[in-house]
């Protein structure tokens, strides 16, 4: 990821790993309101049509407010890219079970619309598709198949909320 | 009736002159005429929401992304959004105006509504979320003192938008 792209990564561990690996103002990390990543991520690609939009989602996210993914399509910005990483659980509750291993999301996302949808199984896989995931126009949805578990020792995302929002606007806006 | 001369028509011009200028939300009978103009004018660029909090996420992306949002929702909505008003709006200082219909206000409709209807207004004081009940006479100075207070305070203020305001 580029780091001018506006990136909105749901709550979990997910962001806490792009936190402590990879922190940059252009990143908004969510700690809480499950399930509206994609719809930040909507509304922000929506008002900030010339800038790239990144929403990395999980699988318990997108199923939680499935429908959000019907809004995406409706609005369907092109700057728009959503990815999503399904491990089938719910990783920072204790990996229980999610339904994503019988309802693939990202054959809902093309149902609902989505211009172009892929799923990748592998990391050389993952990065040989990246390339052409985002070299066309959303909105589109990358499924990447992950494992469960958490590297030991990712810490948590440290700025306040109200500080990641002052910094990711004036990064956005600026 | 023509769009330029209605209530709702006025109540949207206000809304603009006081800066906002990204509108979501789900629809109500009670201020059907206001989202009737919003779906008609594209100058709005309202998105029809499938649920409340979907509403707030899609506004919250748009004020991250330098404008000023409001939220429409009948006060059924109140309930879909708690988690989403206090894990985001008001921990993240992302300030949003709320406007929300008064079903089942005084016991008087649909039994849906009766226990939200009753309890609204507690339950936006126990959410710490300032609100003012829409009435046309004070309508411009409510509006006014709540996004002062929005701006201010940087979190979510609601405008209760009672039955016979703004259907029309």
């Amino acid at each position: 990821m580029q780091r001018d792209w506006l990136t909105i990564v749901c709550n979990g561990m997910i962001g806490r790993e792009l936190y402590t690996h990879a922190d940059a103002p252009s990143r908004f990390y969510m700690v809480g309101s499950m399930g509206l990543a994609s719809s930040i991520g909507l509304g922000l690609a929506l008002v900030q049509p010339s800038r790239t939009i990144v929403v990395l989602d999980g699988d318990g996210n997108v199923l939680m407010n499935m429908g959000a993914l019907g809004s995406v399509a409706a609005a369907a910005p092109p700057n728009f890219f959503h990815v999503v990483f399904d491990n089938h659980a719910h990783g920072s509750t204790g990996d229980q079970c999610t339904i994503s291993n019988r309802v693939p999301i990202e054959t809902v996302a093309a149902a609902a619309g989505y211009r172009r949808t892929m799923r990748v199984h592998s990391a050389p896989e993952l990065d040989h598709t990246l390339k052409e995931f985002f070299a066309e126009p959303g909105p589109a949805m990358l499924l990447v198949e992950v494992e469960r578990g958490n590297k030991p020792g990712i810490g948590r995302v440290e700025p306040s909320p109200a500080e990641l929002t002052a910094r990711f606007r004036s990064n956005a806006v600026g | 009736m023509t769009g330029a001369q209605s209530d709702s028509q006025r109540f949207l011009d206000l809304l603009e002159q006081h800066g906002f200028n990204f509108f979501t939300g789900v629809p109500c009978s009670l201020f059907d005429g206001v989202t009737r103009i919003l779906d008609r004018d594209p100058k709005y660029g309202y998105i029809s929401a499938v649920r409340e909090d979907s509403a707030l996420g899609l506004a919250a992306g748009a004020y991250l992304g330098g404008r000023q949002p409001v939220v429409f929702m009948q006060n059924s909505g109140l309930g879909v959004s708690v988690n989403a008003l206090v894990s985001l709006n008001q921990i993240y200082d992302i300030p949003t105006l709320l406007v929300v219909s008064w079903r089942g206000q005084g016991g008087q409709d649909a039994p849906e509504h009766l226990i939200m209807g009753d309890v609204m207004e507690d339950f936006l004081r126990l959410l710490k979320i300032p609100y003012a009940l829409l009435e046309p006479a004070t309508l411009e100075r409510d509006v006014d003192a709540l996004t002062r207070t929005m701006r201010d305070t940087r979190k979510p203020v609601a405008l209760v938008v009672p039955k016979g305001t703004l259907q029309q």
